[in-house]
Protein backbone atom coordinates (compact mmCIF):
# COMPACT_ATOMS: atom_id res chain seq x y z
CA UNK A 1 0.00 0.00 0.00
CA UNK A 2 1.21 3.59 -0.68
CA UNK A 3 -0.66 5.03 2.21
CA UNK A 4 -0.91 4.49 5.32
CA UNK A 5 -4.17 5.55 6.53
CA UNK A 6 -7.39 5.73 5.19
CA UNK A 7 -7.27 9.37 5.88
CA UNK A 8 -4.18 9.58 3.60
CA UNK A 9 -5.88 7.83 0.50
CA UNK A 10 -8.73 10.31 0.69
CA UNK A 11 -6.13 13.15 0.82
CA UNK A 12 -4.20 11.70 -2.20
CA UNK A 13 -1.04 14.13 -1.53
CA UNK A 14 -3.78 17.20 -1.63
CA UNK A 15 -4.85 15.97 -5.24
CA UNK A 16 -7.94 14.19 -3.70
CA UNK A 17 -10.56 16.51 -5.03
CA UNK A 18 -9.69 15.95 -8.49
CA UNK A 19 -8.36 12.04 -8.25
CA UNK A 20 -12.05 10.79 -7.17
CA UNK A 21 -13.83 13.71 -8.86
CA UNK A 22 -12.35 11.89 -12.01
CA UNK A 23 -12.66 8.06 -10.80
CA UNK A 24 -16.42 8.43 -9.35
CA UNK A 25 -17.85 10.37 -12.51
CA UNK A 26 -16.13 7.57 -14.84
CA UNK A 27 -17.76 5.22 -13.07
CA UNK A 28 -20.67 6.61 -12.86
CA UNK A 29 -20.67 7.37 -16.77
CA UNK A 30 -20.28 4.04 -17.39
CA UNK A 31 -22.74 2.29 -14.88
CA UNK A 32 -25.47 4.61 -16.52
CA UNK A 33 -24.33 3.04 -19.88
CA UNK A 34 -24.75 -0.58 -18.33
CA UNK A 35 -28.17 -0.02 -16.60
CA UNK A 36 -29.36 1.68 -19.90
CA UNK A 37 -29.00 -1.74 -21.81
CA UNK A 38 -29.94 -3.57 -18.63
CA UNK A 39 -33.25 -1.40 -19.25
CA UNK A 40 -33.71 -1.55 -23.28
CA UNK A 41 -34.17 -5.11 -22.56
CA UNK A 42 -36.82 -4.91 -20.60
CA UNK A 43 -38.32 -2.75 -22.61
CA UNK A 44 -37.90 -5.24 -25.38
CA UNK A 45 -39.52 -8.01 -23.45
CA UNK A 46 -42.63 -5.60 -22.76
CA UNK A 47 -43.12 -4.74 -26.63
CA UNK A 48 -42.54 -8.48 -27.30
CA UNK A 49 -45.53 -9.15 -24.79
CA UNK A 50 -47.67 -6.79 -26.44
CA UNK A 51 -46.74 -7.90 -29.74
CA UNK A 52 -47.84 -11.73 -28.71
CA UNK A 53 -50.88 -10.39 -27.35
CA UNK A 54 -51.61 -8.73 -30.49
CA UNK A 55 -50.97 -11.82 -32.36
CA UNK A 56 -53.31 -13.65 -30.16
CA UNK A 57 -55.90 -11.45 -30.78
CA UNK A 58 -55.56 -11.28 -34.69
CA UNK A 59 -55.51 -15.36 -34.44
CA UNK A 60 -58.91 -15.35 -32.49
CA UNK A 61 -60.74 -12.86 -34.44
CA UNK A 62 -59.40 -14.91 -37.81
CA UNK A 63 -61.20 -18.22 -36.45
CA UNK A 64 -63.89 -16.56 -35.17
CA UNK A 65 -64.54 -15.06 -38.44
CA UNK A 66 -63.82 -18.91 -40.10
CA UNK A 67 -65.85 -19.95 -37.21
CA UNK A 68 -69.09 -17.52 -38.51
CA UNK A 69 -68.33 -17.89 -41.93
CA UNK A 70 -68.98 -21.76 -41.91
CA UNK A 71 -71.91 -21.57 -39.68
CA UNK A 72 -73.47 -18.98 -42.78
CA UNK A 73 -72.91 -21.37 -44.80
CA UNK A 74 -74.30 -24.07 -43.50
CA UNK A 75 -77.77 -22.29 -43.23
CA UNK A 76 -77.77 -21.24 -46.65
CA UNK A 77 -77.07 -25.04 -47.73
CA UNK B 1 -13.91 -19.42 -48.37
CA UNK B 2 -16.40 -16.86 -46.82
CA UNK B 3 -18.94 -19.44 -46.51
CA UNK B 4 -18.70 -20.27 -42.82
CA UNK B 5 -18.92 -16.24 -42.05
CA UNK B 6 -22.40 -16.35 -43.90
CA UNK B 7 -24.76 -17.34 -40.96
CA UNK B 8 -23.22 -14.36 -38.80
CA UNK B 9 -24.90 -12.22 -41.62
CA UNK B 10 -28.10 -13.49 -39.70
CA UNK B 11 -29.42 -11.93 -36.60
CA UNK B 12 -29.72 -15.20 -35.25
CA UNK B 13 -26.70 -16.52 -35.25
CA UNK B 14 -25.27 -13.80 -34.32
CA UNK B 15 -27.12 -12.96 -31.08
CA UNK B 16 -26.40 -17.12 -29.98
CA UNK B 17 -22.41 -16.52 -30.94
CA UNK B 18 -22.06 -13.07 -28.74
CA UNK B 19 -24.57 -14.30 -26.08
CA UNK B 20 -21.78 -17.19 -25.53
CA UNK B 21 -19.17 -14.24 -25.44
CA UNK B 22 -20.76 -12.33 -23.38
CA UNK B 23 -20.55 -13.52 -19.52
CA UNK B 24 -16.87 -14.08 -20.60
CA UNK B 25 -16.19 -10.55 -21.54
CA UNK B 26 -18.00 -9.39 -18.58
CA UNK B 27 -16.71 -11.42 -16.04
CA UNK B 28 -12.60 -10.23 -17.41
CA UNK B 29 -13.78 -7.20 -17.25
CA UNK B 30 -14.71 -6.71 -13.71
CA UNK B 31 -11.89 -9.04 -12.49
CA UNK B 32 -9.22 -6.71 -14.45
CA UNK B 33 -10.60 -3.31 -14.21
CA UNK B 34 -11.26 -3.65 -10.58
CA UNK B 35 -8.04 -5.18 -10.01
CA UNK B 36 -6.23 -2.59 -12.38
CA UNK B 37 -8.17 0.41 -11.31
CA UNK B 38 -7.27 -1.00 -6.99
CA UNK B 39 -3.49 -1.33 -7.83
CA UNK B 40 -3.50 1.76 -9.29
CA UNK B 41 -4.88 4.09 -6.91
CA UNK B 42 -4.07 2.27 -3.86
CA UNK B 43 -0.86 0.13 -4.24
CA UNK B 44 1.08 1.68 -7.27
CA UNK B 45 3.42 4.09 -5.80
CA UNK B 46 3.18 8.08 -5.85
CA UNK B 47 4.54 9.80 -9.18
CA UNK B 48 8.36 12.04 -8.15
CA UNK B 49 6.70 14.84 -10.18
CA UNK B 50 3.16 15.02 -10.34
CA UNK B 51 2.16 12.98 -6.71
CA UNK B 52 -1.01 11.74 -6.68
CA UNK B 53 -2.47 13.34 -8.97
CA UNK B 54 -1.36 11.09 -11.81
CA UNK B 55 -3.46 7.79 -10.72
CA UNK B 56 -5.84 9.17 -12.94
CA UNK B 57 -3.75 7.88 -16.42
CA UNK B 58 -5.14 4.32 -14.71
CA UNK B 59 -8.76 5.75 -16.19
CA UNK B 60 -7.24 8.35 -18.67
CA UNK B 61 -5.06 6.45 -20.92
CA UNK B 62 -7.48 2.86 -21.39
CA UNK B 63 -10.34 5.27 -22.02
CA UNK B 64 -8.61 7.32 -24.80
CA UNK B 65 -7.41 4.30 -26.66
CA UNK B 66 -10.44 2.82 -26.88
CA UNK B 67 -12.74 5.58 -27.48
CA UNK B 68 -10.86 5.95 -30.53
CA UNK B 69 -10.21 1.83 -31.23
CA UNK B 70 -13.95 1.61 -30.83
CA UNK B 71 -13.97 3.96 -33.83
CA UNK B 72 -11.85 2.01 -35.37
CA UNK B 73 -14.05 -1.15 -35.37
CA UNK B 74 -17.55 1.52 -35.97
CA UNK B 75 -15.66 2.42 -39.00
CA UNK B 76 -14.70 -1.19 -40.08
CA UNK B 77 -18.43 -2.14 -39.49
CA UNK B 78 -19.55 0.89 -41.64
CA UNK B 79 -17.58 -0.07 -44.38
CA UNK B 80 -18.80 -3.41 -44.55
CA UNK B 81 -22.44 -2.08 -44.17
CA UNK B 82 -22.01 0.21 -47.13
CA UNK B 83 -20.38 -2.82 -48.96
CA UNK B 84 -22.14 -5.97 -48.67
CA UNK B 85 -25.44 -4.11 -47.54
CA UNK B 86 -25.10 -6.98 -44.24
CA UNK B 87 -27.97 -5.67 -41.87
CA UNK B 88 -26.19 -6.90 -38.48
CA UNK B 89 -22.80 -4.49 -39.80
CA UNK B 90 -25.06 -1.83 -39.61
CA UNK B 91 -26.85 -2.74 -36.12
CA UNK B 92 -22.98 -2.85 -34.76
CA UNK B 93 -22.97 0.86 -35.80
CA UNK B 94 -25.40 1.60 -33.53
CA UNK B 95 -24.39 -0.64 -30.92
CA UNK B 96 -20.43 0.69 -30.79
CA UNK B 97 -21.45 4.51 -31.28
CA UNK B 98 -22.96 4.91 -27.37
CA UNK B 99 -19.83 2.76 -26.03
CA UNK B 100 -17.60 5.09 -28.30
CA UNK B 101 -19.25 8.28 -26.78
CA UNK B 102 -19.00 7.27 -23.39
CA UNK B 103 -15.06 5.87 -23.40
CA UNK B 104 -14.56 9.75 -25.25
CA UNK B 105 -16.11 11.42 -22.34
CA UNK B 106 -14.71 9.68 -19.50
CA UNK B 107 -10.91 10.49 -21.53
CA UNK B 108 -12.01 14.09 -21.84
CA UNK B 109 -13.75 14.05 -17.53
CA UNK B 110 -10.90 12.26 -16.73
CA UNK B 111 -8.02 14.64 -18.92
CA UNK B 112 -10.02 18.11 -17.64
CA UNK B 113 -9.53 17.19 -14.26
CA UNK B 114 -6.22 15.84 -14.39
CA UNK B 115 -5.10 19.35 -16.75
CA UNK B 116 -6.69 21.26 -13.90
CA UNK B 117 -3.94 20.73 -11.26
CA UNK B 118 -0.81 19.95 -13.28
CA UNK B 119 -1.18 22.19 -16.03
CA UNK B 120 -3.52 25.01 -14.47
CA UNK B 121 -6.43 25.26 -16.55
CA UNK B 122 -9.18 22.66 -17.21
CA UNK B 123 -8.98 22.89 -20.93
CA UNK B 124 -7.09 24.13 -23.39
CA UNK B 125 -7.90 24.24 -27.02
CA UNK B 126 -4.39 22.25 -28.35
CA UNK B 127 -4.49 19.80 -30.85
CA UNK B 128 -5.38 16.54 -28.73
CA UNK B 129 -7.79 18.18 -26.69
CA UNK B 130 -9.59 19.56 -29.88
CA UNK B 131 -9.75 16.42 -32.13
CA UNK B 132 -10.55 14.18 -29.13
CA UNK B 133 -13.38 16.22 -28.92
CA UNK B 134 -14.33 16.37 -32.23
CA UNK B 135 -14.15 12.80 -31.87
CA UNK B 136 -17.36 13.04 -29.13
CA UNK B 137 -18.85 15.01 -32.06
CA UNK B 138 -18.31 12.25 -34.27
CA UNK B 139 -19.89 9.78 -32.64
CA UNK B 140 -22.95 11.70 -31.39
CA UNK B 141 -23.63 12.89 -35.07
CA UNK B 142 -23.27 8.99 -36.13
CA UNK B 143 -25.76 7.98 -33.56
CA UNK B 144 -28.15 11.05 -34.22
CA UNK B 145 -28.00 10.38 -38.26
CA UNK B 146 -29.05 6.48 -37.63
CA UNK B 147 -32.02 7.09 -35.47
CA UNK B 148 -33.03 10.32 -37.54
CA UNK B 149 -34.86 8.66 -40.46
CA UNK B 150 -38.35 6.97 -40.65
CA UNK B 151 -36.61 4.54 -42.67
CA UNK B 152 -34.32 2.79 -40.30
CA UNK B 153 -32.24 1.91 -43.60
CA UNK B 154 -31.79 5.47 -45.10
CA UNK B 155 -30.51 6.07 -41.49
CA UNK B 156 -27.83 3.18 -41.22
CA UNK B 157 -26.63 4.29 -44.41
CA UNK B 158 -26.24 8.00 -43.38
CA UNK B 159 -24.58 6.77 -40.38
CA UNK B 160 -22.31 4.82 -42.05
CA UNK B 161 -20.96 7.39 -44.44
CA UNK B 162 -20.27 9.91 -41.76
CA UNK B 163 -18.57 7.03 -39.85
CA UNK B 164 -16.20 6.06 -42.60
CA UNK B 165 -15.59 9.78 -43.32
CA UNK B 166 -14.62 10.45 -39.79
CA UNK B 167 -12.39 8.07 -39.69
CA UNK B 168 -10.04 10.44 -40.96
CA UNK B 169 -9.95 11.61 -37.21
CA UNK B 170 -8.26 8.83 -35.40
CA UNK B 171 -4.96 9.14 -36.69
CA UNK B 172 -4.99 12.81 -36.35
CA UNK B 173 -5.55 12.57 -32.84
CA UNK B 174 -2.92 9.88 -32.17
CA UNK B 175 -0.37 12.07 -34.12
CA UNK B 176 -1.81 14.95 -32.82
CA UNK B 177 0.94 15.90 -30.10
CA UNK B 178 3.68 15.25 -32.77
CA UNK B 179 2.65 17.10 -35.38
CA UNK B 180 1.50 20.05 -33.47
CA UNK B 181 3.25 21.91 -30.62
CA UNK B 182 0.72 20.53 -27.84
CA UNK B 183 0.14 21.06 -24.16
CA UNK B 184 -0.62 17.19 -23.95
CA UNK B 185 2.62 14.61 -23.57
CA UNK B 186 3.19 12.34 -25.95
CA UNK B 187 2.94 8.18 -25.45
CA UNK B 188 3.73 6.59 -22.34
CA UNK B 189 3.97 3.59 -23.86
CA UNK B 190 5.07 2.61 -27.12
CA UNK B 191 5.66 -0.64 -28.74
CA UNK B 192 9.17 -0.06 -30.36
CA UNK B 193 10.88 1.41 -27.31
CA UNK B 194 11.19 1.06 -23.80
CA UNK B 195 8.14 2.16 -21.89
CA UNK B 196 9.07 5.79 -20.14
CA UNK B 197 7.30 3.92 -16.83
CA UNK B 198 8.56 1.79 -13.88
CA UNK B 199 7.16 -1.48 -14.08
CA UNK B 200 5.29 -0.67 -10.68
CA UNK B 201 3.28 1.72 -12.16
CA UNK B 202 3.00 0.28 -16.01
CA UNK B 203 1.87 -3.53 -14.65
CA UNK B 204 -1.36 -2.16 -13.26
CA UNK B 205 -1.45 0.26 -16.29
CA UNK B 206 -1.11 -2.63 -18.51
CA UNK B 207 -3.90 -4.84 -16.57
CA UNK B 208 -6.27 -1.60 -16.35
CA UNK B 209 -6.00 -1.50 -20.72
CA UNK B 210 -6.63 -5.34 -20.94
CA UNK B 211 -9.56 -4.55 -18.46
CA UNK B 212 -10.96 -1.51 -20.37
CA UNK B 213 -10.40 -3.77 -23.62
CA UNK B 214 -12.57 -6.41 -21.98
CA UNK B 215 -15.65 -3.90 -20.95
CA UNK B 216 -15.53 -2.08 -24.48
CA UNK B 217 -16.07 -5.31 -25.85
CA UNK B 218 -18.56 -6.86 -23.45
CA UNK B 219 -20.64 -3.40 -23.60
CA UNK B 220 -20.51 -3.60 -27.71
CA UNK B 221 -21.89 -7.38 -27.04
CA UNK B 222 -25.03 -6.21 -25.00
CA UNK B 223 -25.86 -3.33 -26.60
CA UNK B 224 -25.25 -5.17 -30.09
CA UNK B 225 -27.28 -8.17 -28.87
CA UNK B 226 -30.45 -5.66 -28.17
CA UNK B 227 -30.39 -4.12 -31.12
CA UNK B 228 -30.27 -7.47 -32.83
CA UNK B 229 -33.49 -8.45 -30.56
CA UNK B 230 -35.04 -5.44 -31.46
CA UNK B 231 -35.29 -5.13 -35.48
CA UNK B 232 -36.00 -8.80 -35.42
CA UNK B 233 -38.91 -8.46 -32.66
CA UNK B 234 -41.13 -9.95 -35.27
CA UNK B 235 -39.80 -13.28 -35.82
CA UNK B 236 -40.13 -15.96 -33.23
CA UNK B 237 -37.01 -16.73 -32.24
CA UNK B 238 -36.58 -13.09 -31.32
CA UNK B 239 -39.31 -13.36 -29.39
CA UNK B 240 -38.98 -16.46 -27.63
CA UNK B 241 -35.57 -15.13 -26.25
CA UNK B 242 -37.57 -12.36 -24.64
CA UNK B 243 -39.48 -15.23 -22.49
CA UNK B 244 -42.46 -14.92 -24.87
CA UNK B 245 -44.11 -18.08 -26.41
CA UNK B 246 -44.23 -16.84 -30.43
CA UNK B 247 -47.55 -17.51 -32.12
CA UNK B 248 -45.89 -19.47 -35.29
CA UNK B 249 -47.91 -19.75 -38.21
CA UNK B 250 -50.75 -17.60 -37.43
Amino acid sequence: MAFDSWQEVIWMGGYGFYVWLAFGVSILAIAILVVHGLLTRKKLAQMAVKKQQQQQRIARRKQQERHRSMVTNDSTS
Amino acid sequence: MWKWLHPYAKGEATYRLLGLWQPWLSGLALVFVTVGLVWGLFYAPPDYQQGDSYRIIFIHVPSAMFSMGAYTGMAIAALIALVWQIRTAEWAIAAIAPVGATLTFVALFTGAVWGKPMWGTWWEWDARLTSQLILLFLYIGVLALYYAFNDARTGAKAAAILALVGVINVPIIHFSVYWWNSLHQGATITKFEKPSMPPEMLIPLLISIAGFLFLTAALITQRLRNEILKQELHRPWAMEKLGVEANHGV
